[in-house]
């Protein structure tokens, strides 16, 4: 019966034994995997391997390297322009993020309002986000000019609160302090979306009976607003410290690292010495010496997104 | 009192709204005023990256005699000069290629294998899932190295399959994760009968749920689009020569000569380079914040 109308399907005896293959389920399973899995292992895991093999070699471009052991680590624990991308790493990462979501969850507590062209006003937030990044890292370079910046513009001449224009990126902390703005102005959308999306599964009763009790707005926000979005707010925090972390493209684009080296930060460093520089295995350490943060940093938000599931009682799944 | 006046429905926000009673004034001070204040930093760069691509060269570098936020003689020569002068059109044809199709090798691999881990549910189907989750926690900052060298040793070195090869790499994890999550939005007794009735289960993926997930390939096709379009630290090092490069590389590189920049030229490539991806996201911006927060809540 079954084989029948297979036939039927499939047009004749000649693609009979292909038609069974793929109702045998290992098979299918096999088939339907292969692709991404494939593709995942040859451009992902391999890479991911080769590059931590890559770190223990004195590998450069156009020559392959031989093994050197950790001498590229111990290179490393001398240089002090690697141990400041791992400060302005950190620094980077903590100050853009907390900025993030400090910004973003006020932004996302004014959007969850009554408010007219409601749709229209999430449309047009999501747009830093969504333009690629190096174009609009090329708008913050053209703001951040040492001569025709607009923002020294609108201080010096227009409100009268400085009397110089601000020299933006070539000062260390200047150009530090400016690509943590960039970074949070790209950043902030992000989050505000999710986090709105967090905010609208509340339950107004929940606001009602608190308000019944007396509850202060900001005793509402914070017994009742901030437990409900946590584990939202948990996984958009793995994310964003994560790709914070390893940023690459603002920072390439509005300083290329400088001022004399002053803003590298650990991925465009590793850009430097292994691309344009032709270390391969010094540039691999630095990439490298990248997983043990991420790591900590995933974890980290795991375990405190699971911690909040296991105090609600949810299972997890 | 007048409730029969009310509308029967109320949204979250306008109840909220209600049981707060706040004063007119109050709320222009604490929603309006700071609302208005994000919206004008966020869309900020946009007007200045507008204006600065229409001013003439003696406007834009001229603070004293004209008011830097107006543009007094709108000039389209910047345009006229990225278009006709650079090769500009041929990043935007090559970026195209690339996301295009590196869009669809994903969005393939993707719907198989989201289809195996969701539905045909076999031994360790949750470990494949996990195992494609993390990778999305790759970032493509660690593996930029040593995928350079693979690529110079595949022969791929300085030609867009290198870029096309790469870059499922971050979309497939992606999609995938996406399309897990509507698969099992979809009913699994529609698949029960079909299988009652017969179908195979390539019969069942390609008439049954493929047509109830179009929603969520959509979402999945924008998303991959538009990452791979933004996508930067590969093609970066995997490019050379001019004419081959994307075009979020090529305007900052081949744009710059010198110590000469051409504001005008690098805002109109910069705003030009975000019309395709602003184009797909105002049709589907609805697709795109549904399933932004729905991939959220997973």
């Amino acid at each position: 019966m079954a084989a029948r109308s297979e036939r039927l399907e499939w047009g004749g005896g000649g693609l009979h034994w292909l038609a069974r293959l793929f109702d045998y389920k290992p098979f299918l399973i096999f088939m339907c995997l292969l692709p991404a899995v494939g593709l995942l292992v040859v451009f992902l895991t391999y890479p991911l391997g080769l590059g931590v093999w890559l770190a223990f070699t004195d590998a450069r471009i156009g020559r392959e390297g031989e093994f050197i052991g950790l001498l590229n680590y111990e290179l490393l624990f001398g240089d002090r322009i690697f141990w400041m991308s791992v400060g302005n790493t950190i620094l980077y990462t903590v100050v853009a993020t907390a900025g993030k979501f400090i910004l973003g969850l006020w932004l996302a507590l004014l959007l969850n309002r009554h408010l007219p062209f409601k749709s229209f006003l999430r449309a047009i937030i999501l747009v830093p986000w969504i333009v690629p990044t190096v174009l609009s890292a090329i708008a913050f370079w053209w703001i951040y000019d040492a001569q025709f910046s607009v923002l020294s513009y609108l201080l010096v001449d227009v409100l009268g609160w400085r009397d110089t224009y601000i020299n933006f990126l070539g000062d260390a902390w200047n150009a530090r302090w400016s690509l943590i703005a960039a970074n949070i102005w790209r950043g902030i959308p992000f989050v505000a979306i999710s986090l709105l999306a967090g905010l609208q599964t509340i339950s107004p009763s929940l606001y009602e009976a608190a308000l019944l009790d007396g509850a202060t707005p900001w005793q509402r926000f914070r017994y009742i607003t901030f437990p409900m979005i946590l584990p939202i707010l948990a996984v958009v925090l793995t994310f964003s410290v994560l790709f914070t972390f390893t940023d690459f493209q603002l920072v390439y684009a509005i300083t290329r690292g400088g001022p004399v080296n002053a803003t590298h930060l650990m991925a465009t460093l590793a850009f430097q010495r292994a691309i344009p520089g032709g270390q391969l295995g010094e540039g691999s350490a630095i990439a490298v010496a990248m997983i043990p943060f991420l790591v900590f940093a995933t974890v980290f938000s795991y375990f405190a997104l699971a911690r909040r599931k296991w105090q609600q009682g949810e299972s997890n799944e | 009192m007048s409730d029969a006046a009310r509308p029967p429905v109320t949204t979250v926000a306008e109840r909220s709204d209600v049981i707060a009673w706040e004063s007119i004034p109050r709320r222009v001070v604490t929603v309006y005023v700071p609302l208005i204040c994000f919206v004008i930093i966020l869309l900020f760069p946009f007007y200045w990256m507008t204006i600065t691509m229409l001013k003439s060269n003696e406007e834009l570098l001229n603070y004293k005699d004209y008011n830097p936020l107006l543009v007094y003689s709108p000039t389209l020569a910047n345009i006229y000069k990225l278009l006709f002068e650079t090769d500009y059109p041929r990043w935007l044809t090559t970026t195209m290629t690339v996301s295009v199709v590196s869009t669809f090798i994903s969005l393939f691999a993707s719907v198989l294998a989201a289809y195996a881990i969701q539905r045909l549910r076999f031994k360790g189907s949750q470990w494949v899932g996990l195992a494609i989750y993390l990778a999305y926690l790759v970032p493509p900052s660690i593996l930029f190295i040593p995928l350079s060298t693979m690529v110079f040793k595949l022969g791929l070195f300085d030609s867009p399959m290198a870029l096309i090869l790469t870059y499922p790499t971050f979309l497939i994890p992606f999609c995938t994760w996406l399309l897990i999550g509507y698969f099992k939005s979809i009913p699994y007794e529609l698949e029960e009968c079909a299988l009652i009735d017969g179908a195979s289960r390539l019969q069942i993926l390609w008439k049954i749920t493929l047509p109830l997930a179009v929603p969520g390939l959509i979402s999945a096709g924008i998303f991959a689009f538009t990452l791979s379009w933004n996508e930067f630290i590969y093609a970066l090092t995997f490019i050379q020569s001019s004419e081959k490069k994307t075009v979020p590389v090529a305007v900052l590189t081949q744009l710059v000569e010198g110590d000469i920049y051409h504001w005008g030229s690098l805002m109109a490539g910069a705003l030009l380079g975000s019309v395709p991806v602003a184009i797909v996201y105002s049709f589907f911006v609805e697709y795109y914040v549904s399933s932004l927060t729905g991939a959220i809540k997973e």
